[in-house]
């Protein structure tokens, strides 16, 4: 039996399995990917505290490293599910196997939301992108449109006007979430346009890819075809975390629901980073997270004696 | 014995005349999950029987991309008798790899 098993191996569970083998405790982090969680897709990090630049990569890496070096266990598996068993706890993986510990840590993070159209999954690197980043290299000269109404459309709006010929920026709404600054800069650039109180409806493509998508005005009740390469999908997160419903609470948009103590609720059961119900998101709410949460289970489980 | 490193001018000789399916990795030195990919891909490639496992560079090799409508990394298509039989985006794990070589 392990002492603590932390379900996630992004910036949060890592930092959790680093404080949980300091303490002295033994940590196993069951991961259905990949190590490093969604910071592995940003090519420049330059806001992380003591550390000027580094890529996505990099950082996850160095930290993944440092927790295998200490002692972590890191194991590539799905968790499917958490079971209470007395005095202890059973985590279930899809692979069937069973994992017992005496305290579990709850890290599974989020991912980017999907609009849910039709086409959408198929059209994922045929067109579709959630990470402007990553894939704007590909619509240099080319039109493309951006999704959504806070800082991460905006700035992936800007980033892509430098490449693209041009960019549609598509809300529901006409106000922006993002940054007043942000937004302007952007209805400075020439080459954007703004498509406001509108929403994508259809996804329409030939045998290479994504060719143009149908966008609704609701308030004139129009529709036009814009004609894309790329769509760029930036509408917010979404966690997953159904199937722990049964022994934390999870809030109406599937966070689960603790706050700066990192108690679900359950005894032994804790959780750390994006996937619970927090203001700020970042790289340095990760890796807090993860600290108060692995000094709770070691606190947790020297009590249990 | 990693994956084969295969250019465009090579690409129809190696790939497309092959005489057994070819899974080809899509990648770029600046790409994250491409380096998170990568040593999945070495170790299927040191264990493959009855095919074959080879990477482009998409930085050095635009005109494959265009070919073949690829507007992301890592994309990873297999071949079989000259065509684009199947593909996948994004970094997926080994067993998911696999399958994509095996259905």
């Amino acid at each position: 039996m392990k002492d603590v098993i932390i379900i996630g191996a992004g910036t949060a569970g890592l930092s959790a399995a680093i404080y949980t083998v300091r303490a002295g405790k033994s940590a196993l982090v069951l991961e259905a990917a990949a190590y490093g969680g969604q910071i592995i897709n940003t090519p420049d990090i330059e806001n992380y505290p003591g550390i000027a630049h580094i890529s996505g990569f990099d950082f996850a890496t160095g930290l993944y490293n440092q927790a295998k070096d200490l002692g972590a266990e890191i194991v590539f598996e799905r968790v499917t599910g958490i079971r209470e068993e007395g005095d202890h706890k059973v985590v279930e993986t899809g692979n069937g196997q069973q994992y017992e510990a005496k305290a579990v840590i709850i890290a599974t993070g989020a991912k980017n939301r999907t609009l849910g159209l039709p086409m959408e999954k198929e059209l994922v690197g045929k067109g579709v992108s959630y990470c402007a980043t990553c894939d704007g290299m590909f619509f240099r000269n080319k039109v493309v449109a951006v999704n959504g109404g806070g800082n991460t459309a905006v700035e992936d709006a800007a980033f892509l006007a430098n490449y693209c010929a041009k960019v549609y920026i598509i809300h529901r709404r006409d106000q922006f979430r993002a940054d007043e600054a942000e937004v302007e800069r952007l209805r400075k650039k020439e080459n954007v346009e703004f498509v406001l109180n509108s929403t994508i409806t259809k996804l329409n493509r030939d045998t290479n890819g994504l060719t143009s998508i149908e966008v609704a005005d609701k308030i004139s009740g129009e529709t036009r075809t814009l004609e894309i390469a790329g769509l760029f999908v930036a509408i917010g997160q979404a966690p997953d975390n159904s199937a722990f419903a049964n022994v934390a609470n999870l809030d109406e948009k599937g966070y689960v629901t603790a706050g700066e103590d990192l108690l679900t609720g359950t005894p032994g059961i804790f959780t750390a980073g994006d996937c619970r119900t927090k203001s700020v998101r970042q790289l340095t709410t990760a890796a807090s997270d993860g600290a108060v949460a692995a000094l709770a289970a070691a606190t947790y489980i020297d009590a249990l004696k | 014995m990693a994956a084969e490193k295969v250019t465009s001018a090579e690409f129809e000789e190696k790939v497309l005349k092959s005489d057994v399916p070819v899974l080809v990795d899509f990648w770029a030195e600046w790409c994250g999950p491409c380096k998170m990919l990568s040593p999945i891909i070495n170790k299927v490639a040191d264990s493959a029987e009855g095919f074959k496992v080879m990477s482009v560079n998409a930085d050095e090799n635009s005109d494959l991309l265009d070919r073949y409508g690829i507007r992301a990394i890592p994309t990873l298509i297999v071949f079989k008798g000259g065509e684009a039989v199947r593909q996948s985006t994004g970094f997926i794990p080994e067993e998911q790899v696999r399958a994509l070589i095996n259905d």
